[in-house]
């Protein structure tokens, strides 16, 4: 199956989007528009048998505008087909989750947010997954620096004072009643 | 009587744990020993080899993308290889193909037997270890033969392999296969009716197929839900389509289903070794004759102007890929291993993803264990075989 077929397939689940097929040497390609990409996920895993999400990524084109696209690999394994959907991103847009269709677009979402910056709305736990909760930046832009030296951050240790540590002490001391059973 | 004190308590489980395999961390809230809610902390291992791979050469990522699933070392870089040759559209040789057929089953079995030692040392059965690590020794002395180097051959290569395979080849791999069923009787005979190991493991886990698919768990923990996708079959690559086996399936779902699927799955790969071996003539050709991509023979490096000229070429610039995109998957040890390459003609790739069977059966985690006891977390956890290094990347 190519992908003006596969087009042809879920064009009549979703009236009015503008897919367009992409020139590619493995599997079909369709462009999706961002604010169209949960309607046609959900067609293709309904009426193509798309139920496995293989993978989400980002890839991103500096200089190139609109910068960014997101590719979603997918699989039907019964029907042994693959395809992959493309969401042009120009900086600064956003793109809505694909977690209603495919739970596991959670976390390869957070890994595309942390590595490249790019923010899936609707998502909840947009947090970073690969590098630390206090890492600057978004690595896999090309506009990342590589080959920078970095000054390991460290943290004081927490100190207390005498009567801070007496006072905690007092604080958490429980007095129970002798007589009452546990 | 006073009133007893019921309240959660918050755990934390790793990330220095011996059974979270690597640096994996769970915070885990707790009602007695029933696991109420959990969260999975990764990226420990977090080592930036996307990043690191475009600012290599095509061939210089074979030996990062092999640190990448450690225990499945080739199968990451045969992934690879396969993307780059299908991005460049390579035709590799049906003997060359045969050999990385038995690379990828050898490491099938590498990687199988890591899991069943460390999966059944910590649910009680140390000695397994033992077993399995003795066993895998004599693969890692394969790798040795053929590339000098046991965990990460980079001995496939783009357009073939490193170089031929070496004298005493066919032996060695004859002799393992020989005696490996053997051992695997072996195994089975310690844990397959061990009634301890049956109370630890059956009923325990359990993954249904729809949340194996919805989780994207492809590979061995959908097959031990009743699936019967296999990429070998319903994509088949490399000379897959010419062997004869099967692909194993349990319908319970539960670890004890992973762990009988996964002791199916090394007998076959043993067959499809075998038929491999068989077909491999002791020597041929070992890589394409694309001399694009592969260097020319050594004896024409040394006599002819052309064949010099190109050795250094390749050497010292490196081969340009056509601009577009692929992604190949295979099927790994723990699943569908793919990579995904975006070429923009030049001779460094401008990306390189991995799609990591380990970071998806991360995120499954807490679905799994919720609701069951903390002493079976650890059993669920060495039934996924999760490998860090895969998830983090």
């Amino acid at each position: 199956m190519d992908a003006a077929a596969l087009i042809e397939r879920i064009a009549l689940h979703v009236p009015g989007v503008a897919l367009e097929a992409a020139p590619s040497t493995d599997m079909p390609t369709i462009y999706v528009p961002a604010g169209q990409l949960v309607p046609v996920c959900a067609a293709l895993r309904d009426h193509a048998g798309f139920s496995l999400l293989i993978d989400i990524t980002a890839v991103d084109y500096l200089p190139r505008e609109p910068r960014y696209e997101v590719v979603y690999h997918l699989c039907a394994p019964d029907a042994r087909l693959r395809a992959r959907l493309k969401v042009k991103l120009a900086a600064g847009t956003t793109l809505p989750t694909a977690q209603s269709v495919w739970p596991a677009a959670g976390w390869p979402e957070r890994e595309v947010w942390d590595l490249f910056g790019l923010v899936f709305d609707g998502h909840g736990d947009l947090r970073r997954i690969l590098t630390p909760d206090d890492w600057e930046g978004h690595p896999l832009r090309k506009d990342y620096p590589v080959q920078v030296r970095k000054v390991a951050q460290t943290y004081e240790p927490l100190e207390v004072t005498e009567q801070e540590f007496r006072a905690n002490i007092a604080r958490d001391r429980v007095t129970r009643d002798p007589e009452a059973k546990a | 009587m006073a009133e007893m004190r019921t309240e959660t308590m918050t755990i934390n489980m790793g990330p220095q744990h011996p059974s979270t395999h690597g640096v994996l961390r769970l915070v885990l809230t707790l009602d007695g020993e029933i696991v109420k809610k959990s969260e999975v902390t990764v990226g420990y291992l977090h080592t930036g080899i996307e990043k690191t791979a475009e600012q290599k050469k095509w061939q210089q990522v074979i030996p990062l993308v092999e640190r990448m699933d450690y225990l499945g070392a080739q199968s990451n870089s045969l992934a690879y290889a396969l993307s780059v040759e299908k991005l460049l559209g390579m035709e590799i040789p049906e003997r060359v193909q045969d050999i990385r057929v038995l690379i990828a089953e050898l490491q099938r079995l590498m990687s199988h037997l890591v899991w069943l030692g460390t999966h059944a040392m910590e649910i009680g059965a140390v000695s397994m270890m033992l077993y399995c690590f003795r066993e895998r020794e004599q693969l890692l002395n394969i790798n040795e033969l053929t590339a000098g180097f046991r965990l990460f051959p980079s001995y496939i290569r783009v357009g073939g392999l490193r170089e031929d395979i070496p004298r005493g080849y066919h032996e060695a791999v004859n002799a393992f296969l020989d005696m490996f069923p053997s051992k695997l009787d072996e195994y089975e005979d310690m844990l397959t009716k061990n009634h301890i190991y049956r109370l630890r493991t059956e009923g325990v886990g359990f993954i249904p197929l729809e949340t194996a698919l919805q989780w994207s768990l492809p590979g061995p923990i959908a097959r031990a839900a009743g699936s019967t996708y296999d990429v070998r079959k319903a994509f088949p690559y490399l000379s897959y389509a010419n062997y004869d086996f099967e692909v194993p399936s349990f319908p319970e779902g539960d670890v004890y289903a992973r762990y009988r699927l996964r002791l199916r799955e090394m007998r076959e790969s043993v067959k499809i070794a075998k038929q491999a071996i068989a077909r491999i003539t002791p020597t041929g050709a070992w890589a394409s004759s694309d001399t694009r991509v592969v260097p020319p023979p050594k004896d024409k490096v040394y006599t002819e102007m052309e064949a010099l000229i190109q050795h250094f070429l390749i050497y010292s610039q490196g081969f340009t890929v056509p601009a577009g995109e692929a992604y190949v998957p295979v099927e790994g040890a723990r699943g569908e291993h793919g990579v995904y390459i975006v070429s923009d003609g030049t001779n460094r790739p401008w990306r390189v993803k991995m799609r990591a069977p380990s970071f998806y059966a991360c995120q499954a985690l807490p679905t799994v264990i919720q609701d069951g006891m903390i002493a079976d977390v650890v059993a669920v956890i060495g039934s996924s075989d999760v490998v860090m290094g895969d998830v983090d990347r």
